[in-house]
Parts: structure tokens; C-alpha cells; sequence
């Protein structure tokens, strides 16, 4: 992708090789796009998460489910989607992983990552896959600025 | 860059060097197994050395609790030593900071065990 194109989409397959290349694209998307190291980092470790999620979690590895991964560049934001076509997450099961309870279980912080370095993410669970949309400012406000977000 | 990791022995306690990535797959999956086989061993003063510990994910972040509640499930302690700024990063957001006994100094930790 070069940087005056403003969208991109893959369709991968729900393997962990696909975890590393959604990666590995997030990471030299951003970079083109001129973020800071450290925005790099997080616009690349919040797209592992979900492709973990989307291939782990939506499609459970199934070799007929391919998940949808886009970037689409705006003049303000980069917005990134993953489409998985797994039954959907229940939202309200989702647990807080800095609960005292929740503390030292070995799962559970994919979701909290990704809010913790986007700006917005939004999540739609349905019966055929989950959407799951983020985006990171281009000229992100600080930490305390966050949007409230879903 | 995959996982690496070797052991060596200082004065009873298991310096556990790690290197690379431990992100889901083989990187969680050998740090899982060497803890393990530590345990198995009779090696329960384990220090985790994270110096060369690049990235980290949610699930190495899941097998770095997993092995602190497995070790100490068997009587034992584990710590972690010398964080990159990244794995500080997270550990802090994700509050484990305070779970874990965090050292820079190898020497110091190694004193450190009861």
C-alpha cells in the first residue's frame, strides 16, 4: 500500500500465520503513514490482538472462515476493521482484567490492549462474525483525551 | 524473530535468559515447557531474564502469569528481571507490575530468594 491509497483490505485465512501477517502489515502501514515509534507499536500490537481474537476466537481456526482485515486511510485517522465469521462475542461477558478477581488469569487482555493504544474501538458481534473497528488519530490527542468508546 | 531462551545455575537459582518474541504459538509454548521442566526438576528459584525480550502479547503476557502462579503453586518463586521499556509498559497498564517482583540487577535478585 502506498500512501496516497486510501483503502486497503486482505482476506486471510484463520491461522496463526495470519496473526503475524496482520501484524506485519499494520506495522509498515503505519510506518508509511509517518506515525511515531511508539504509535507503531501500538497500532501494530492492537491489530495482533484482534487478528488473535478473529482467528482464535471468531473463526476457532475453521478452514472455511477467512477473516477480512481493511485500512483505510482518512485525513484525520487511519481506521482499521477485522471481520471474522464466527458467532459473535457476548459483549457483556467480556471481563475487566484489572479487577483484583481478574488479575492472574492467563487470558482475558486482547480487548483492554486495544482500547488501552486506539483512540476509538468498536466492536459489533452478530450471529454470522464480529466487526471490530479501530482507529488511531493521525495527530492522536494524549491518553487523557480518549474517546469514549465501546 | 522467534523465542530463545537458555538456562544457567547462580548460587541455587535458575536464570531463565530469554530472547525475542513470546507472543501466541511458539514463543508462549517454550517458555511454558522450560518452566515446567524446571519445576519438574526441583528447580524452584526461577528468575525470568527479559532483558532481550523485544515484544511481548497478550498471550506471552498470559504465560509470563502462568508460569509466576505455577511456580508458586508449587512452593516456589519466580521473579522477573531486567524489563525492555515495552514489557514495563505493559505490565504496568495491565497492573501485573505489582503482581510480579520485578529486579534490575541480576546479582540483587538472585540475593533476594529466601
Amino acid at each position: 500500500m502506498g500512501i496516497t491509497e486510501q483503502r486497503v483490505s486482505y482476506t486471510l485465512d484463520s491461522t496463526l500465520q495470519t496473526v503475524d501477517s496482520a501484524e506485519e502489515k499494520a506495522t509498515r502501514i503505519a510506518t508509511e503513514l509517518g506515525f511515531s515509534d511508539d504509535e507503531i507499536m501500538q497500532i501494530s500490537m492492537a491489530v495482533r490482538e484482534a487478528a488473535v481474537n478473529a482467528v482464535l476466537h471468531g473463526n476457532a481456526y475453521a478452514p472455511d472462515k477467512k477473516v477480512t482485515l481493511s485500512f483505510e486511510r482518512t485525513p484525520e485517522n487511519l481506521v482499521i476493521t477485522i471481520c471474522d465469521q464466527g458467532a459473535g462475542m457476548d459483549l457483556g461477558r467480556i471481563p475487566n482484567p484489572l479487577a483484583p478477581e481478574n488479575l492472574l488469569k492467563t487470558s482475558g487482555r486482547g480487548i483492554f490492549l486495544m482500547r488501552s493504544f486506539m483512540d476509538v474501538v468498536e466492536i459489533r458481534p452478530s450471529h454470522t462474525g464480529t466487526e471490530l473497528k479501530m482507529i488511531k488519530h493521525v495527530h492522536g490527542p494524549s491518553a487523557g483525551d480518549k474517546e469514549a468508546s465501546q | 524473530m522467534s523465542m530463545k531462551i537458555s538456562t544457567r545455575q547462580v548460587d541455587g537459582v535458575t536464570i531463565v535468559d530469554c530472547s525475542g518474541r513470546i507472543t501466541l504459538g511458539e514463543g508462549s509454548v517454550t517458555l511454558r515447557d522450560t518452566v515446567r521442566d524446571l519445576l519438574s526438576k526441583g528447580n524452584k528459584k526461577i528468575i525470568l531474564n527479559l532483558a532481550d525480550v523485544n515484544y511481548i502479547d497478550s498471550s506471552g503476557i498470559g504465560e509470563l502469569v502462568s508460569a509466576f502462579t505455577t511456580t508458586k503453586n508449587q512452593n516456589g518463586e519466580l521473579k522477573l528481571l531486567k524489563l525492555t521499556k515495552k514489557v514495563n509498559d505493559l505490565l504496568q497498564i495491565t497492573k501485573l507490575y505489582t503482581v510480579f517482583d520485578v529486579k534490575d540487577d541480576e546479582t540483587a535478585a538472585v540475593k533476594s530468594f529466601k
